[in-house]
């Protein structure tokens, strides 16, 4: 009976581990441990055994039941497993498909310009000034030091509503309304928005577009602090290697004018197509507030002087992303403005 | 301005100097060079010839056989110039010679015979043709009969030269004169300036017996010489003369006109010459003209003057319009023997408005109307009667005839080197500030610490202090100016409530998938009032470019829609566009308009576009809703809005809604109509503008976080049967109004519209969340209170409970 015992277990393993799937393996568990397997015939079969040997064989029955159902159940397991991983093979997708699009629009490249442009300025402490864009000829020009017959305001060149009242032509009058409306206080203020000219439009020229100027109004300003401040807008807007230089200009509110270069930040100032071989880019007109302009906002100019600049972001957008004509700004082709939708750092 | 550096050199020493570093040195100490332009570069081997004969090419009409003596040799050139003739000394460029642009002249064969090399006219050599004498404009180019055969072409036509192109700001008015220059590139240079000696021989007879002058307009010409030259012999200019000109950008007529216009470059005061005789009643009158007076200018128009602009006259008629240009009734001509020469001062302003009404800029008016050096004006006629002796063979009459009360006093400043240090943040010594103004031959003493600067009358630019200091920091060199940063106290900077509002929206709008579009304020009247909110009064330009661009916007739809169109016929299907901007209403007490900051945008196409999966979802009412309604939620203001059911123009009739805050009217929301659709050429499309002013006038309430739910909520659905035009909102505010504290939250999960219900009926579902922060709500609660917004709805809207 033992060797019987034996035979059956070695012939219920080998069944298991030739059971090719779970289905034939339960037909194994069946065969083997059911009411009416063979295992359970032997046990059926004791009662025809002497007494004494009953408990021997039933724990040698035991064992052997046992191992068989330790082995089923390892096998069942490895079944499993097999099966779970065939499903998840089957599951498998093409991970190179592209993923469901994000609905995302992003800003226009001025507004970029101009934002990154104010942030710098906020840090230094500025506040933004802004103010209409339809103004009296008092504040775009006279307060300017701009007295009406001056050459430099002509009319063809503005467009006017009426004899006292024209679309800016720059954002200079925020400066001059914040001065009058300051009453002698100090004054730290970037002035962003749209201007107009009378130009006919194509690739350099808009008869809408943007302006940012600066102004900085306190006792003992010196042209120094304007270099300074310009220098450090220089290395944060165009990268911290910019060198800045000044060349004297003519602006009828400021005296001292200067033009600011700042070196090129395509070849660094070996000379290339963006700087013309000069090394150097025109970025910004500035100056020392011209101290008629002082006086006309009531500030005494013996007492305070300041500096402003003033810079277009369309020309600074076309230097720094290469934009070769300056309609594309106002377009709005949806493939020119999505393109500025990521960061530059 | 286009400064001959050779032609400078005879005002001040630039030996030994390049001209690219001349002119980066020009350009750091304050004038722009624009440009620099080699004359000679890529000319080789181009010299003098002599044309010993020239005959018809026998196998072409146009052609001419000429030998041709260069020098060592002759040779025959073949030659098309209709002007070519025996005996001229001729530009020959010999073969292995270099032309600009490239063009290499090799020995070659035209229609079976040799030509050594090619006769050259003044545009082959690079000279622009407007500068070439009309003689030689349709032609080549006759030197004089003493220029040597064989030797350098180039030398003689003054070609060796660099040419440096000024880019003059309005205040440097100075330097539109080649004495200017040389101020400015003498100081520079630490060098002095040559000016030229006035010499020549008077004859005995005197001017004011030839000539009576009378100036009735003082104001406008308060200054007014005239010299008379006898016995002028009116010819070609001498080569030198031409030449400058030319560099200058000046074509040379006839030795008098030239002589007027080399001063005119030479001093920066302009002259005009008449022919005395043909002025015919010895008079010169100055005075403003008559409305409706006519006079011929020069270049043969007939104008009719305006009254007040300022007219020379001979008594009886003009002569010319006062510092824009002479009449062609006295213009010098061939046979002109006497001639009066005119150097005057007149008031900028009057120039600058006759040169406007008549649209003429001339030489002389842009100089005229900066105003010209007091000093100069009658050194300036001094000198064209010098060269008129000299170059004319002219008689100068003794003395001029003049009228002058013109102020030509120099302006005196004041200042201290201290003042100047503090404004620039350096510390310059005195002595150095001396040297500098020195160097810029401005008188200046130094006394008691202070600098006595007289300013002179040539640089009508230095008034004040602030203009000294310039011209000491620049000649000091910017470079040296130290960096520093505004001392004193420092107050945080930032961005005001509205401007970070505005940050935020437009933040919002691009997250929610749209992009920001800047478009033109000016628009069409047509277009000026579409979908606008509010119309007032229209914004409307005096001298508008076009009508497209003659009228501010009142909404920035318009544009956004066009940009749109723009797009789609650009076969980009979907278009999402934003602007924030603003439209310009009526005209408030100032004169100015109204200026309302607005928010608008645009959609169409598809919102969903996941094309693999299946997934593509057209825009609607709903999408474009849902964005407004995440502003609204960002914003902080969900529960002061409202919409209702709207028409406006242009817009769907049926899909179209007002955006109410605190129920006031801030926006619209909606399908563009049909029509406007198909105008636009547009498929569905939809549009919201709000004025965003009043949106962000708007505070939100403070930000004060409510406890995470510690017990479950319930919800129960009910799907109603309703009429098609029963709003879901009403229904809903029906359920919230019923539901009262307990109701945490009512969403529609299903709308149905089809057979399944009754014609003209729609099958609405909503679920309903009930909730207490307290406790967990009982079933028995929830019931009676679910029962209670079960009898609401059907006592007010008579909905039919479904399924
Ligand atoms: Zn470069």
């Amino acid at each position: 009976m033992e060797q019987q015992l034996e035979q059956l277990k070695q012939e219920a393993l080998q069944k298991i581990e030739d059971a090719p799937s779970v289905k034939e393996l339960n037909d194994v568990r069946v065969a083997y441990l059911g009411k009416k397997g063979p295992i359970t015939d032997l046990l059926k079969g004791m009662g025809k055994l002497p007494a004494e040997e009953r408990p021997k064989m039933g724990a040698l029955v035991n064992v052997v039941r046992e191992t068989v159902t330790t082995s089923l159940e390892e096998k069942m397991e490895l079944l499993e497993q097999q099966a779970v991983n065939e499903k998840l093979e089957k599951e498998t997708i093409d991970i190179t498909l592209p993923g469901r699009p994000v609905k995302l629009g992003n800003h226009h490249p001025l507004t970029r310009v101009v934002e990154d442009i104010e942030d710098f300025f906020i840090s230094m402490g500025y506040e933004v000034a802004e103010g209409p864009e339809v103004e009296q000829d008092y504040y775009n020009f006279e307060a300017l030091n701009l007295p009406k017959g001056h050459p430099a305001r002509d009319m063809q060149d503005s467009f006017y509503i009426t004899e006292d009242v024209l679309l800016r032509t720059h954002t200079s009058p925020v400066q001059a309304r914040t001065m009058a409306a300051k009453k002698g206080e100090p004054i730290k203020i970037i002035c962003p928005g749209k201007v107009y000219r009378r130009d006919s439009d194509d690739a350099t020229h808009s008869h809408q577009f943007t302006q940012i100027e600066g102004l900085v109004v306190g006792e003992d300003i010196r042209m120094s602090d304007l270099k300074g401040t310009l220098a450090l807008f220089a290395k944060k807007m165009f990268g911290e290697e910019r060198e800045i230089r000044l060349r004297p200009s003519f602006f009828p509110f400021t005296e001292p004018s200067v033009e600011m270069d700042i070196s090129c930040f395509k070849c660094g100032g070996s000379g290339c197509n963006v700087c013309k071989k000069t090394g150097w880019i025109e970025i910004l007109g500035s100056g020392m507030v011209h101290p008629n302009v002082l006086e006309m906002a009531g500030y005494d100019p013996t007492v305070f002087t300041g500096f402003a600049f003033g810079m277009g972001p369309e020309r600074i957008a076309m230097l720094k992303y290469g934009v070769e004509d300056i309609r594309h700004f106002f377009t709005n082709d949806m493939r020119f403005i999505s393109q500025f939708n990521r960061t530059e750092v | 301005m286009y400064v001959s550096t050779k032609w400078l050199e005879n005002y001040v020493d630039t030996k030994g100097i390049a001209p690219a570093d001349l002119a980066e040195k020009i350009t750091r100490a304050g004038i722009e060079v624009d440009t620099i332009i080699d004359r000679s570069e890529g000319l080789t081997n181009i010299v003098v010839g002599h044309v010993e004969s020239c005959e018809k090419h026998p196998e072409a009409d146009k052609l001419n056989i000429c030998q041709v003596n260069v020098g060592e040799e002759t040779v025959q050139i073949i030659c098309g110039a209709p002007n070519v003739a025996a005996g001229q000394n001729i530009i020959a460029a010999l073969p292995g010679a270099k032309l600009p642009g490239g063009m290499k002249i090799k020995k070659a064969k035209l229609r079976g015979e040799v030509s050594n090399g090619m006769i050259c006219s003044l545009q082959e050599l690079g000279v622009e043709g407007k500068t070439v004498a009309k003689a030689y404009a349709e032609g080549i180019y006759v030197l004089p009969a003493d220029a040597k055969p064989g030797t350098d072409a180039l030398s003689l036509l003054g070609l060796d030269d660099v040419i440096l192109e000024f880019d003059l700001t309005p205040n440097r008015a100075d330097a539109l004169s080649m004495l200017g220059v040389a101020y400015e590139v003498g100081a520079i240079l630490s060098q002095d300036v040559k000016l030229p000696k006035i010499e020549y021989t008077a004859s005995n007879e005197k001017a004011e017996d030839f000539l009576k002058l009378k100036v009735e307009a003082k104001e406008d010409n308060p200054m007014y010489i005239a010299k008379v030259v006898k016995n002028v012999k009116v010819a070609e200019s001498p080569l030198w003369l031409q030449n400058y000109l030319m560099a200058a950008g000046v074509r040379p007529h006839n030795n008098v006109v030239d002589i007027t216009n080399f001063v005119l470059l030479e001093y920066g005061q302009p002259l005009h010459a008449f022919d005395y005789d043909r002025l015919a009643t010895k008079e010169i009158v100055v005075r403003h003209a008559v409305e409706g007076e006519k006079i011929t200018t020069l270049d043969d128009v007939e104008r009719t003057l305006r009254a007040g602009q300022l007219v020379i006259t001979n008594g009886k008629e003009p002569v010319a319009l006062a510092g824009v240009m002479g009449g062609a009734n006295s213009e010098v001509y061939d046979g002109t023997t006497t001639v009066v020469i005119e150097s005057a001062y007149f008031a900028p302003a009057s120039v600058r408005k006759t040169s406007k009404d008549v649209g003429l800029r001339s030489d002389a008016s842009t100089r005229l109307e900066k105003g010209v050096d007091p000093n100069r004006v009658a050194e300036a006629a001094e000198r064209a009667a010098q060269l008129l002796s000299e170059l004319a063979g002219g008689e100068v009459l003794a003395g001029s005839v003049q009228f002058d009360e013109l102020n030509k006093e120099s302006v005196r400043i004041i200042l201290s080197p201290d003042y100047v240090n503090r404004r620039l943040g350096m510390k310059i010594p005195m002595d150095e500030m001396v040297s500098i103004l020195e160097r810029l031959q401005i008188p200046v003493e130094a006394a008691n610490g202070q600098l006595i600067v007289d300013a002179p009358t040539r640089r009508q630019d230095l008034r004040i202090k602030e203009d000294l200091i310039e011209e000491i920091a620049r000649l000091y060199g910017y470079d040296e100016i130290p960096m520093t940063l505004p001392i004193g106290e420092s107050v945080p900077g930032g961005l005001s409530s509205f401007q970070e509002k505005r940050r935020l929206v437009r933040r919002y709008l691009e997250s929610a998938g749209l992009y920001q579009a800047i478009t033109y304020s000016l628009t069409s009247r047509a277009e000026s009032q579409s979908f606008a909110l509010e119309t007032a009064p229209v914004t409307e330009l005096l001298m508008p470019m076009s009508e497209d661009r003659s009228v501010l916007r009142q909404s920035l739809l318009p544009h956004l829609l066009e940009a749109t169109t723009y797009n789609v016929a650009r076969r980009i299907d979907t278009v999402s566009l934003y602007e924030t901007g603003s439209v310009f209403l009526g005209t408030q007490e100032d004169g100015l308009p109204k200026e309302v900051g607005h928010v608008a945008a645009v959609i169409t196409g598809k919102w969903v576009n996941h094309a693999w999966q299946q997934e593509n979802k057209k825009v609607d009412f709903f999408v474009m809703k849902g964005i407004i309604e995440g502003l609204m939620d960002t914003l902080g203001l969900t529960e002061k809005v409202t919409y209702t059911k709207a028409t406006h123009d242009g817009l769907h009739p049926g899909r179209t809604a007002d955006i109410l805050l605190n129920g006031e009217v801030v926006g619209v929301l909606g399908q563009l109509h049909p029509s406007e659709q198909k105008k636009r050429d547009l498929k569905e499309t939809y549009v919201t503008e709000i004025n965003l002013a009043l949106l962000l006038a708007e505070s939100a309430e403070a930000l004060v976080y409510e406890q995470v739910p510690r017990y479950p909520s319930m919800s129960r659905d009910i799907a109603l049967v309703v009429s098609k035009d029963e709003a879901a909102g009403s229904l809903m505010e029906i359920i919230q109004e019923a539901g009262g504290k307990l109701l945490k939250d009512v969403t529609v999960f299903d709308l149905y519209e089809g057979d399944k219900v009754d014609e003209g009926m729609k099958s609405l579902a909503f679920s309903l969340t009930y909730f207490d922060a307290d406790r967990t709500l009982t079933d028995e609660e929830v019931v009676t209170r679910h029962d209670k917004v079960l009898a609401a709805l059907k006592e007010k809207s008579g909905a039919v409970l479904r399924g």
